[in-house]
């Protein structure tokens, strides 16, 4: 299992790219933390998911 | 008739004055920090005004655009202000504010191109931007390419939802993150001085934590 913003989900083996490809995210307005280290956006494809990975994807919304 | 005579403190009068509220070394490590602020609209200008009445030594002040009436239900400037850029703006304000204090400005929009050349001076660099792509996009380039620095951001500050939905996480070791997280402007409708300077003054606090090394949150 992934723990996916605080919750556990079975993503494991999938790529990052694909597992935020199965979201409504947008890629433009998000960054991406893993088990504490920013998954830069170019290696979004090659990023695969493990059991007991910890992922954070921070979404920005506007106002400042 | 009285003649107005304008006096400023000394400047040893202006740093013994903070090292009694700070504590002397406390404030030796807050003059000697510089502090970039990217954008300077409701964000930008309330974090700027507080680091700078706390003593920080240098502010690096971005932002390409100018004071419009809009921004002054939230914003650090003046009406007389309206039309001129918010970094000249803002430098004369923080100037009488604190007037020993060095400030850096660049009236230019930061880019993935040229923020490493701006942003190169910074211990600290908070994102104050209003657009939720250009947040994402200083917060890419600080993390992948600078990473040395620490980041404090912003994400969620609109409308007049409860000001305790505020507050600060750290999400990576150099990376903070303020705000409630989801209240766009776009579907709030509003931005309110209040909860922006809520937000804004979240992010001058972990900006001194980070800087008296209070890293946890």
């Amino acid at each position: 299992m992934v723990k996916i913003n605080g919750e556990e989900l079975n993503a494991a083996g999938k790529t990052l790219a694909e597992y935020l490809a199965s979201t409504s995210y947008d890629p433009k307005r998000i960054a991406v933390e893993r088990n504490g280290d920013i998954v830069p956006k170019t290696q979004y494809g090659e990023t695969v998911l493990k059991d007991g990975d910890s992922i954070e994807v921070v979404s920005f919304v506007g106002g400042g | 008739m009285w003649e107005v005579v304008e006096l400023i403190p000394t400047k040893e009068e202006w740093n013994k004055a903070l090292s009694e509220r700070h504590g002397e070394q406390l404030q030796k490590v807050f003059s000697a920090a510089a502090v970039a602020i990217c954008g300077l609209g409701g964000l930008g200008s309330n974090i700027a005004t507080s680091l700078a009445r706390a003593g920080v030594g240098k502010l690096i002040l971005i932002d390409f655009d100018r004071v419009d009436i809009t921004n002054l239900h939230r914003q650090q400037y003046k009406a007389e202000q309206m039309g001129m850029h918010k970094t000249d703006a803002l430098r004369d304000n923080l100037s009488e504010i604190a007037p020993y204090i060095d400030l850096e400005i660049h009236t230019v929009r930061v880019t993935e191109e040229n923020g490493a050349h701006l942003l190169q001076g910074a211990d600290i660099i908070c994102e104050a931007f209003d657009d939720a792509e250009s947040k994402a996009m200083l917060t890419g380039l600080v993390l992948e390419k600078m990473p040395d620095k620490f980041l404090v951001a912003a994400s969620g500050m609109a409308g007049f939802g409860s000001a305790n939905t505020i507050r600060t996480r750290r999400i990576a070791k150099r990376f903070y993150l303020c705000g409630d997280g989801v209240s766009d402007v776009q579907s709030e409708g509003s931005l309110v001085s209040s909860r922006v300077m809520l937000c804004a003054a979240h992010q001058a606090h972990t900006v001194l934590r980070i800087l008296a090394g209070k890293f946890e949150i």
